[in-house]
């Protein structure tokens, strides 16, 4: 007993950096996948990839998809898929556009109304799943169906519907307002930078506060110079992002609304109980409902998550386009689906996490905006996506195979 | 004396950490009826997948002979080839396909290229003849009840020309019309030259139908007796069964006077809409505080459904009857209920439902009281690696860390995982579903003493278990269940192996 307490405290908490690195081997690999995406773009453009408006572009691009992923990761995490996100994003933002310009509705009343159809949506779609057990292909395949006669149902009669509400529109296209200090960084983008700011001492005092609890319950802790180099690579990466951003507009509303998405469903997977229940469900589903979790509450809860951010994502793109267009949402589906497994989300279920697929969703994008830049035909563009997806996958299954 | 159609000798097989079969002889005589009797994991379904080459040759060490000649068979088609035919208690038939598709699934008869249908059907008829069934070869199996299925199966058998036909528990499922149809056309079959090795726990079919019969317990061949010069009957039978070594020791407990009654079923019935049958009839138990209760039986006796019948109904059976918690009636609509109830179900097959092995050791043992760790909404973290520490380090779980994914442990470690988890709830009743399956001698001894420091607190156990030392060792009261009801009830000082094993093969 005794000898066996020696080995626990000994081996007890502590992870090497090695440790560390072998465990996480496929979200670190992503992350420097992307890494190397990104430098081979800004050589082979010279330097426009990296720019700031390019990067700007990006990021604003990227958004109504990667609140997507997001909701697709925790769908895919408990094991099903969801095919009818993107006719549903479509039909919410052209149901957003025909409520502000046909209805009179104030944009203050469309965008929770939307948000709630999406909720609804969700769960409706999520129904047959929960209590019958019907596969979630088959029926977000045909709530997909649904939701895209629904679309061409609305703008039947008007074809494309322009958006004249500047607050709407101002979600995909405009950034925060800046702050006037007289002759002080010209040209920079100053609350992007002073947000930055905050952002690197905000995440330098939690780290801190939690290696201080950790220590307060005698758990061993990384060793300092670890501690402190990831605390500088951290802020190094969050400072140089802003840096970026505030060389053109700054801080877009798309991407404080990422940030916001991104930030609430990363607390809830990894913090709550909820999030327990999610991948609890995902990695044994008949273990969870023996250990009390309702399997088809966490699934309604799931879907009814995924509605909404369709509706984020239905506003942010039609907001982007200014109007609603007959199309919208094709294929955004197919792309979310993408990024999440880019980002390491595994099909067998329970396995996957969000600043994984956030990172995919980067992945796919910048794959995209690169070759766009380097004037890529489209042709060689599907198959470089194509390819790249599937090696990820392929890479993911051979790194758990070894584990 | 003329050669036996299938001798094996000296089959040895080893699984990790369990030897299965240890040194069994076994043979055959051209033409006879010859069943295969013993407890659960006794060896005789091991025997019978070396026997039909699912476990390859060189898997085992030993020999298999056919009419004299030595076999090595790689799979199930070199034995089929061989003659032999195993038809197992799943049946392998694919439901969505018709009689006849069935009966030649694998061999198509077909005219070089397309399949011949009238060929087929008209071959189907001829062969579903000879197993005395009256059905249009066209009809779907899914329409047609597990007793027809069952002569299927053996025409499937027989249009392969068999020499050895291998049943295994072939009437479990059956009522008494289609059992009694069933032996009829064994006997048929055996007049028609056919020899059959049958598995039945049902011992007076066995009696009734068998020539001679070979008992295995552990692993081992007791004896092989024929049945009209041995005059064999069922107080013989069960006494070569049981009779099972006690190699475990068990650790020594107070018996404390009982407390009050925790938990009481009355006419407790299920069933199954999956299985289209009653699989619970008209259960009668009561558990006190501070006692261990039993539950022996056969594997499908529905032990394990007893106990998920009252733990939530996860499965969704039909029930009946009452179930009273601390003297309170209560209708639980999922497990969650059955938690808040102070129960808890440690699961028979703690990879298939009891973990989630892809998650660690700490997340696994919080997983079913969350809200113990979790302060404003927010699971606190470290809280929970103290809570895991501390099982850890009470059950004695070997694993480096709490941050280790739970597949990595050994099954023992893994089923004290399970326990903790369970414990964590602070349960006041506890099922455990075959505690000790698989692990070794050590982790039982363990966890018996587990068991018995937890009673001794004042918590209810109710143990299901196949193996009567354990049933015998551990509990204080024993029930006996046998094809969904309670065959018995007995003080454990009045039980012995005999007494539970007559009853457990009472159908």
């Amino acid at each position: 007993m005794e000898s066996l307490k020696q080995t626990k405290s000994e081996t007890g908490q502590t992870e090497s950096f090695l440790d560390i690195l072998k465990a996480n081997i496929g979200q670190y690999f992503m992350f420097i996948a992307l890494v190397v995406i990104m430098i081979f773009f800004t050589i082979t453009t010279d330097g426009v990839f990296i720019s700031s408006r390019n990067i700007s572009n990006l990021i604003n691009q990227m958004g109504y998809i990667a609140v997507l992923a997001v909701g697709m990761t925790l769908i895919i995490v408990i094991r099903h898929i969801d095919l009818s996100v993107g006719y549903l994003a479509g039909f919410l933002g052209a149901f957003s556009a025909i409520a502000m310009t046909f209805w009179g509705w104030p944009v203050y009343a469309v965008i929770p109304a939307v948000m709630i159809m999406g909720i609804l949506a969700g769960m409706l779609t999520a129904t047959p799943v929960a209590k019958l057990g019907v596969p979630a292909f088959v029926s977000t395949m045909a709530a997909g169906l649904i939701f895209r006669g629904a679309l061409l149902l609305v703008t039947m009669g008007t074809g494309t519907i322009i958006i004249n509400d500047q607050v709407f529109v101002a979600i995909g296209n405009d950034y925060i307002p800046d702050i006037n200090l007289e002759g002080f960084l010209p040209g920079r983008h100053k609350l992007t930078l002073i947000i930055g700011l905050i952002g690197i001492i905000f995440s330098i005092f939690s780290a801190i506060r939690s290696r201080r609890t950790k220590k307060s319950y005698n758990f061993q802790v990384p060793s300092f110079g670890l501690f402190v180099a990831q605390l500088v690579l951290i802020s190094a990466l969050i400072g140089y992002v802003a840096w970026i951003l505030s060389g053109y507009n700054g801080i877009s509303w798309s991407l404080v609304i990422l940030l916001l998405v991104v930030g609430v469903f990363q607390f809830i997977t990894t913090k709550t109980p909820l999030g327990r229940h999610i991948y609890a469900v995902g990695g044994n589903p008949e273990a969870a409902e023996l250990s009390g979790i309702s399997v088809s509450k966490i699934t309604y809860i799931v879907f009814g998550a995924m509605g909404f951010l369709s509706s984020l994502s239905g506003i942010m793109y039609a907001s982007r386009l200014h109007s609603a267009t007959t199309t919208a949402g094709l294929g955004f589906e197919t792309d979310a689906i993408a990024a999440a497994f880019v980002g390491g989300v595994s099909a067998a279920g329970g396995v996957g996490t969000i600043t994984g697929s956030i990172i995919g969703a980067l992945v796919m994008m910048s794959l995209q905006s690169g070759m766009n830049l380097m004037g890529i035909d489209i042709s060689v563009q599907y198959i470089v996506r194509g390819a790249v997806l599937v090696l990820a996958v392929v890479f993911d299954r051979i790194t758990r195979r070894n584990q | 004396m003329e050669t036996p159609i299938l001798e094996m000798k000296s089959i040895t097989k080893e699984f990790p950490g369990v030897k299965a079969l240890d040194n069994v002889t076994f043979s055959v005589r051209r033409g006879e009826i010859h069943c295969l009797v013993g407890e659960n994991g006794a060896g005789k379904s091991t025997l019978m997948k070396v026997l039909s080459g699912v476990h390859p040759y060189g898997t085992y060490s030993g020999e298999i002979f056919i009419e004299g000649e030595l076999q090595k068979f790689n799979g199930i088609r070199d034995s089929e080839r061989a003659g032999i035919a195993i038809i197992y208690q799943e049946l392998a038939l694919i439901p969505e396909l018709s009689v006849y598709e069935n009966i030649f699934l694998g061999n198509e008869v077909t005219n070089g290229v397309v399949i011949d249908s009238n060929e087929s059907i008209s071959q189907a008829v001829d062969i579903l003849k000879k197993v005395g069934l009256d059905v249009n070869p066209l009809t779907k199996i899914k329409n047609l009840g597990v007793g027809k299925q069952q002569l299927i199966e053996i025409a499937k058998a027989l249009k392969k020309k068999v020499k050895i036909l291998i049943l295994d528990e072939p009437t479990a499922a059956l009522n008494e019309t289609d059992s009694d149809n069933l032996l009829r056309l064994i006997r048929g079959l055996k007049e028609q030259g056919v020899t059959c090795i049958l598995i039945s726990h049902k011992l007076r079919e066995v009696l009734e139908i068998a020539d001679t019969i070979t008992v295995l317990r552990d692993g081992k061949t007791v004896t092989t007796l024929d049945v009209q010069k041995d005059k064999v009957n069922e107080p013989i039978l069960i006494k070569h069964m049981v009779g099972r070594s006690i190699e475990n020791v068990f650790p020594k407990r107070e018996k404390v006077k009982v407390g009050k009654e925790l938990l009481r079923l009355e006419n407790w019935s299920a069933y199954s809409y999956a299985l289209g049958r009653d699989i619970l009839k008209n259960v009668n138990i009561s558990v006190h505080a501070g006692e261990i209760v039993g539950i022996a039986g056969l594997m499908g006796s529905g032990r394990t459904e007893l106990a998920k019948s009252i733990f939530g109904n996860p499965d969704h059976y039909r029930l009946s009857g009452k179930v009273f918690i601390n003297g309170v009636e209560q209708k639980f609509r999922g497990p969650h209920d059955a938690i808040k109830s102070s129960m808890a179900y440690v699961t028979e097959d703690r990879k298939g439902n009891g973990l989630i092995l892809i998650e660690d050791v700490k997340q696994n043992i919080t997983l079913a009281n969350l809200k113990e760790i979790t302060v404003g909404g927010v699971i606190n973290e470290n809280e929970e690696i103290l809570v895991a520490n501390k099982y850890c380090s009470e059950l004695n779980i070997k694993t480096p860390t709490v941050q280790q994914k739970v597949r990595n442990l050994s099954g023992g470690n893994q089923q004290k995982v399970s326990l903790g988890k369970w414990l964590f709830v602070k349960p006041g009743i506890m099922i455990l579903d075959e505690p000790t399956r698989g692990i070794d001698v050590g982790a039982k001894y363990e966890i018996y003493t587990i068991m018995n420091s937890l009673v001794e607190q004042g918590m209810s156990i109710i143990m299901i278990s196949s193996e009567l030392p354990e049933i015998l060792g551990m509990s204080d009261r024993i029930y006996v269940m046998s094809a969904g009801k309670i065959k018995g009830e007995m003080p454990v000082e009045e039980a012995s192996q005999e007494s539970i094993m007559a009853l457990a093969v009472d159908y």
